[in-house]
Formats: C-alpha cells, structure tokens, sequence
C-alpha cells in the first residue's frame, strides 16, 4: 500500500476529573501530507497532540508509527522518533541568539568547547533548505513574532523532526505572516515532512491541509479530504449545527448623527501624536467599520471617545453634548456602551462573580444600590435575568468571571454593555480570540443593536469582520482617516488603503 | 449558541474548593506547621516542648473556658484571658487597617504611624478637655483618633493617587515620622510633657474619657473588645453591602477594569487607604483609653503592635471571621509566653518570648507559602514542557 499512514491514533481515550477530554479518538497522519485538526476552544485539540507528544499519557488508546506500536512516555521519545511541536506559546530565551536557542541541549562542540560556528552553519542550511530565511545570528528579542514562530519550527527540524505538530499557529500572527507560514509549511511538504496543523480558523484550514479531521466535546466528528469540503459544511461539523457565518443584515436605515468627532488628535504614552485630526460621524443604524493594522491609533481613538484619555485637541459630540473633556464615568452615562479590547484585562473583573461584573457600571443606581447602599440580592436577580437573556452559560451569577469561557465572558460583556441601553456602541476587537458559534452569537447581536436604532462603532484587525458587519467602512492609517468605502470594496482595495496606499496615490 | 463544554465544571468545582475549603485549611496547616518546628526548635534547646506548649497555654488564660477549671487555677486563668482580650481588640484593628487597603490593592505598612497618631490625637482630647460627660468625652476621643488616623493613611492614599509614590515607601516614612513627632511631642521639655519634669511622659488622660472596664482588675477588659468587634462589623458590611465597597474591591480585583467601568481608581485609592488609616487610629485611643492613659515616649520603641496586626490580617486572609481567630492566636500567643505569665521552672522567659516571635513569622512565612508552592507547581509544569523542547539527543 503506498498510502500506508505513517502515524496512526486510534481509540485514545484522555479522562480528567469530571471531564472526558478525547472519547476514543482516531487520528491518522500519511507520509507528506498537512491534516489539520480542526475544532472550538475545549473540543480536545490540544490534549490529543499532548498526548502524541508524550505531555500526557492516554488512559486508552494506541499509537502506531510505521506499523509499530509506540509507547510515548515523555516528550523526549516523541523527539527521538521524529516527533516536534510547535506549541503556541514559544520556548525561546530572549537575550540568546537564533542559533543559541535553536542549538540549546543539543550544542554541536568542538572539545570541550561549544562550536558556535558549526552551528550557525547547520541553522543556515536548514533555512535555506525550507526557505524560512531566519537569521542564525540574530537575538530572539530582536526579531518578530512571525520570526520566533520559524526559529521555533528550525527547533524541531534541527532535532530530526519528520512530524511536525503546529498548534494554533496563526494566533499570534499578522495576516501577512499567516501567509507566510502557510508558504513554509508547502515547502516542508514538499520536502516530505508530514505536518499536523491544529486550528479552529475554517478559512486557513481549507487553505492549507490534504485532510482535515474535527473534533467536538472530545469526540471525533470525522475525517474529511479537503476536496468537497466548505466552510459551513465544516463549521456544521465543528459546532454540531447550521451556522449562519455570512451576517444576514437588512439594509441599514441611518438616522440622525449620535457621535461625531471632529478634528481629534491624541497623545499616547510615549508623547508622539497617535491620532492626527480623526473626523468621523456615526449615525442612529449603522454600523461604521473603523479598518485598519494595528497600531495605527485606533486604540488612542477608542480611548479618548470613551473619555480614557483626554484628547489634545478637537471635540467629541455625543447624542449632541458636548463630552470632549468628560470623565470616563461621565461619557459613559452620557450613552456610550463599550466592549474593550481585551475581556480580561479590560473588560471583566475576573475575581468577580458574575452579577458583579453585570453591574460595574449600574451598581451607582437604584435599583442596585440607594444612597451607597448596596443591594447584592438585587444585583443577583438582575443578573439571572441577563444571564438568560444573553445565553451565558458556564456558572450562575454566584460564578467567579475567570471560570467562564472565552465565548461566554464576551458574551457577559456585550450583556452588560448593552443591557444599559446605550445610544453609542463601541466596539473593540469583539470577537478576537472566540469560536465560531460565540462569533456567531457577537456579530448577530451587534446588527440586532444597530436596528434597534443605536450608532455602532467596530474596531477590527479582521478584514472579514468588517467587510460582514460595516455599513460604511473607514481606514485608518497612521492616525488619520484615510478613505470611506462601502462595505462591498474588495479585500485587496480595502488591504491597500490599510497599508497607505490611497496616501501614496494622492501624493 | 455554543454549548460550552464540560471542563469548565471541573475548574468551577476545584476553584470553588481551593476558595472555599482552602481558605481555611491552609492557615489552619500553616499555624499547625509553625507550632510544630517551634516544637523542634524547643527540644534542641533541651527543654520538653509539650510541656513548653502547655504552660504557655496555660499563660494564655485560654483554659478558663474549661469548665473542669477551678479554684485558683480559675482565677489566675481569668486574669491572663482578660489580658489576652485587651491585646485582641488592637490587633483586630490594626489588621483591619491592612486588610482594608489590601483590598483595593494597597499594602498599608503605615499601620503603627496611624496607631500613634490616633492615640496621640485621643490623648489630647483625653488631657486637655475636660467637664464632660463620659459619653461624650470618650465619643470625641475615639473620633479625633479616627480622623487622625484618617488624615495619616490618606496622606499617602492621596501621594498614591496624584503622583503615583509607592504607598509601601510614604507610609513606612510616615510612620517616622509619627514617631519622631509622638517623642517630640512628649519627651522632657516637649511641648505636651506631663506634670513630672524629670520623666518623659505625656499628661494622663481624665477618668472621664476612660474606657468602661468589663471584667478583672489587673488591668481589667475594656469596652475597647467591643468596639474592635463593631469596626470588624464595619468593615464586612462596607466591603460587601456600599458601593463605595464594590469599587474598592473592583479595584483591588482589576484597577484597569475598574478604569474602564468609569470607577475613579486615584479616589479609591485615597479612600481606601484614609479609612484603613482610620481603623488603625482608633486601635490606638482603645489602647489609650482602655489601659495605657498616658504614654511614656520609651512606649514608641517597644511598641510593634500594628506590624503584629499586618500578620493578623495576612494569617486571616482578610476575612472578618479569619481575622478575629488570627487576632485571637496571636493575642494569646504574646501573653502566654510574656515573662509574668510563664513559669522560668519549664521555659525560660527570654526564649520563651523569642519562641513567639519565631511562631508568628513561621505562621507568616508558611501562608505566603503557598503562594510559593503554586508557583513553583506552575515552574515546574513549564519546565517540564520547556525540556521538552530541549531534549538531550542529538538527531
């Protein structure tokens, strides 16, 4: 048979307290082939590969190599049969060299003297071999993201690797290092390494794997080639329903202007103008796509709109009040909603319970609290009722914030935010970092909001976000608004304007 | 929308224990661990370590409780509790006072300056007004060592808030700073030196602004126990049923939500470390009022009471109900072992004073413990996939 897998995993079985982690579990990988393992956060992705990986040891289950059984004890037996991973945090120590990291433990020597020449020599070969052009001699806190994550894959080939285990490894990435990647994976391919790519991303699944398998609640929905295979057919695989993932929007009914800014410049931290002279309007029913790469002041914007910092100059309306200078707390009762950037760090009390968080706004107000006196039971009450109505699931509102998932802390977010019937929405990053079915869920809600008459600003790195979701589109660069587009502009128009281009065409 | 899956309920359920059940366990282990090596240190020094305990125990007036206990053991019992429960009330508060601003981040080191200041503000009002009522003059006394203490903590609430100067460092200074002003103040030829010429001591106070004594003579308990437990009332409801509570704790939690959320984080911060101040006054006219009276300028060297207080409030978690044990064990723990109440035929005094204070920072040391133990569990699982990803082979 020449199709014989190389790798094969059948029946793993991984049980934790209270939890069933994979549920007999098959998973073959075929000499040259990319097989992606594709599902939501908590399917048992990653516990499967710790487990091929030797971090984990299966309660059930078997793995063969080359028709061998193999028992995988620790990570080093992994390695020496040709296993890597790239996990999604990186192993690396800043102050050293390419080299020195990827050599570490295993230092080519010359006596009893390390031969760093050696190495680099090594290092450079094996880059040029796979086209990852990674300097050897460059320092790992010198060089970007993109960069660490191949110094990270030049790790395990270095070591032999001829299995290689990729988790999430878009995640940390911009989209223009995601195709990078995606070129260096072919190449590794092509040069006969058989890759494991784990992801919850359908498009960039479709993009790059031979066979895709799913997992959900640890169990294996199926195997499926990538020939045949769509985006919703997956995404009904991953989720275990239809999901909806084109937003079905009405046409939007723009009213009366409810925030405008005009002429506003910031000052971030390091003292240099952030934003310089950003005019924008957002009317009653729409939703106004702010695109643009990160960086380019988009925070110092949302910041100073939603009066976490004061800007240098020019003014801010809202609802026809005039908030440019107003407090946070003043902005934010003068009928702005805001979901932050980060849920965590921003967003969400995580030592709170649920009801807490719920009320971090209206605590200053009856009926949750009458001249400084707080009512908890109140606070309780409400907060069953939001929890039902917005579907957050995971704990009741007793609950610490930290135990819910990713999807259902933005989901008690936008509950909250939205639940103090605010003119203005503010939206940051919404779905960063959630699954299909919480994407789903944010995205529906912020079109229901914009019909229900509310002006809604959404901040995105992802183009696709903002292309499904905006009324009018609008790129910043560098601090100021450089083109209004309708949200039929093509990807690639929309990508050009973001990296300056209108700018260079006008110049 | 999306079913979550079920790990979360393992987590839910373990986190929930850890909060739960292991708030308790482990200062409850650590005490125990401490007593233990405190045991093994008292046998190296040749002498029996139950018997050691025992007699300290027996110092602490704790046996009173015990109805088998009678006679003069009774008696001597009683008087030793009553000493211990003077020593509680103080400790309550000054714990109070770091619990309080741990709360809502801060770590309130200033604890005995805002002791002194409070006492020395009660002693003014208690020596220098005077044909008032004992309602009244004790009211007022106890309030100019709350805004005292207030106006002290907020000094460095406020330096905090405005230009971001660490509170560890302005209140440490602070509290030099009250002492350094107390021994000025009532030092021979001070400007509030009492009657005699040729002591360094301060006026004493007016029997009418004198705390009601409750039980025993030698010196007796003081209402002070009560008012400790009122401020410990106080303090749980403020936390748990204000708004001004709900902010302190959201900014304890997470100062950038709390900023997000519109929560003024420079207020808070300032109110939280002026009522923290005001708790820590307040143990200080107790003192004065209670037992004390006066206060002789060699007191500011030999009295620790509020850094005892910052290991009550850490042993108690800053629970209320943690901190009225914690304040209970160390109370005990200081007057067992004191030199009147310890018998030098089992213990000699001077070690037996060194074993408390050996006690205490081992009850310290193993809470702060276990924020070691799980973050060396964390390393350890980091290292383990860290070497995993260097492993010794060569390919």
């Amino acid at each position: 048979m020449a199709n014989a897998p190389l790798l094969e995993l059948s029946g793993i079985t991984k049980r934790f307290p209270g939890v069933v982690a994979n549920d007999h579990v098959d998973f073959d990988l075929i000499q040259g082939e990319v097989h992606a393992l594709l599902g939501e956060n908590g399917a048992g992705k990653s516990t499967l590969m710790s487990i091929l990986y030797g971090l984990y040891h299966p309660d059930e289950g078997e793995i063969r190599l080359n028709g061998a059984p193999l028992r995988i004890d620790s990570p080093h037996v992994a390695i020496d049969n040709g296993i890597g991973m790239v996990h999604q945090h990186f192993m690396l120590i800043p102050v050293m060299s390419v080299a020195e990291n990827i050599v570490l433990g295993v230092e080519p020597h010359r006596g009893p003297f390390l031969d760093l020449d050696a190495a680099e020599e090594r290092v450079r070969d094996l880059s040029k071999q796979f086209g990852l052009a990674v300097r050897p001699e460059a320092r790992i806190d010198s060089i970007s993201v993109g960069m660490q994550q191949r110094v990270e894959i030049l790790k395990a080939l270095y070591r032999g690797a001829e299995i290689l285990i990729l988790d999430e490894p878009t995640a940390v990435l911009t989209p223009q290092e995601a195709e990078e990647l995606f070129a260096i994976v072919r190449s590794l391919q092509a040069e006969g390494k058989s890759i494991i790519f784990i992801s919850h991303k359908l498009n960039e699944v479709l993009q790059i794997a031979d066979r895709i398998t799913t997992l959900r609640f640890g169990k294996q929905v199926g195997t499926v080639p990538r020939a045949g295979a769509t985006q919703e057919s997956l995404a009904r695989m991953m989720v275990g329903r239809e999901v909806v993932l084109r937003v079905e929007k009405p046409p939007a009914q723009p009213g009366e202007v409810l925030l405008s800014a005009e002429d506003l410049v910031v000052v971030d931290e390091r003292g240099l103008e952030a934003c310089r002279g950003v005019s924008l309007e957002v009317r009653a029913g729409e939703i106004v796509g702010i695109a643009g790469v990160d960086g380019n002041g988009q925070s110092e914007l949302i910041d100073a709109l939603t009066g976490l910092r004061q800007p240098a100059s020019g003014r801010i309306v809202v609802g026809g009040k005039d908030v440019t200078n107003a407090s946070a707390r003043n902005v934010l009762d003068n009928g702005i909603g805001h979901i932050p950037e980060d849920r965590q760090r921003r967003g969400l009390v995580l030592d709170f319970s649920l009801a807490e968080n719920l009320a971090l706004h209206d605590y200053r107000t009856p009926p949750e609290s009458r001249f400084g006196w707080l009512f908890p039971r109140r606070l309780v009450e409400r907060a069953r009722r939001l929890l039902k109505e917005f579907d957050v699931r995971g704990g009741g509102p007793q609950t610490p914030a930290a135990a819910l998932s990713g999807g259902n802390q933005q989901k008690l977010v936008v509950a909250r935010e939205v639940s103090r019937d605010p003119r203005v929405l503010v939206a940051a990053q919404p779905t960063r970092g959630l699954d299909v079915g919480a994407i789903e869920f944010v995205h529906r809600r912020l079109v229901t909001e914009r019909d229900e008459g509310r002006a809604i600003m959404l901040v995105s790195f992802e183009l696709e976000e903002i292309l499904s979701l905006s009324d009018r589109i609008l790129v910043v660069y560098e601090g100021r608004i450089v083109g209004e587009y309708p949200p039929d502009v093509s990807e690639e128009d929309l990508g050009f304007a973001m990296t300056g281009g209108v700018k260079d065409e006008a110049a | 929308m999306v079913d979550d899956p079920q790990p979360t309920t393992g987590i839910v359920v373990s986190e929930w224990f850890s909060s739960r059940i292991g708030g308790i366990l482990v200062p409850i282990a650590a005490t125990v661990l401490a007593f233990l090596i405190g045991g093994l240190v008292v046998a190296i020094t040749g002498h029996n370590p139950v018997t050691a305990y025992k007699a300290i125990f027996a110092g602490t007036g704790l046996n009173w409780f015990f109805p088998w206990v009678t006679g003069e053991t009774r008696e001597a019992a009683a008087n030793d509790l009553q000493q211990t429960l003077i020593l509680m009330a103080p400790l309550i508060l000054t714990a109070l006072a770091v619990a309080f601003a741990f709360r809502c981040g801060l770590f309130n080191i200033g604890g005995q300056g805002q002791y002194w200041v409070g006492f020395s503000a009660a002693l003014f009002v208690g020596a220098h007004l005077e044909g008032m009522s004992r309602p009244l003059h004790i009211f007022l006394a106890l309030a100019a060592s709350i805004v005292a203490g207030a106006i002290w903590g907020g000094i460095a609430g406020l330096l905090k808030a405005t230009v971001g100067a660490h509170e560890v460092i302005t209140t440490i200074m602070l509290n030099w700073i009250a002492i350094f002003g107390g021994t000025y103040l009532y030092e021979i030829g001070g400007p509030l030196q009492g009657p005699q010429e040729s002591i360094p001591r301060s006026d004493q106070i007016f029997e009418s602004a004198e705390l009601w004594p409750i039980w025993g003579s030698l010196p007796s308990l003081h209402a002070g126990l009560f008012i400790a437990l009122f401020a410990l009332v106080v303090y749980a409801v403020i936390l748990n049923r204000t708004t001004l509570g709900f902010e302190v704790r959201a900014v304890g939690f997470n100062p950038e939500a709390a900023r997000y959320s519109g929560i003024s984080v420079a207020k808070n911060y300032f109110l939280a470390m002026a009522i923290a101040g005001a708790f820590a006054g307040l143990a200080g006219s107790v003192d004065l009022l209670g037992f004390k009276f006066s206060v002789d300028v060699g007191d500011y060297g030999t009295n620790f009471i509020a850094f005892t207080g910052i290991a009550v409030a850490l042993l108690g978690r800053t629970k209320p109900v943690g901190i009225l044990f914690a304040a209970l064990l160390f109370a005990a723990l200081e007057v067992g072992t004191s030199t009147r109440q310890l018998d030098p035929e089992v213990f000699e005094p001077a070690l037996a004073v060194d074993l408390a204070t050996m006690i205490q920072a081992l009850v310290i040391f193993f809470v702060g413990a276990e924020l070691l133990i799980v973050y060396i569990w964390r390393a350890r699982t980091l290292v383990r996939r860290g070497s995993a990803a260097q492993p010794e082979a060569a390919p």
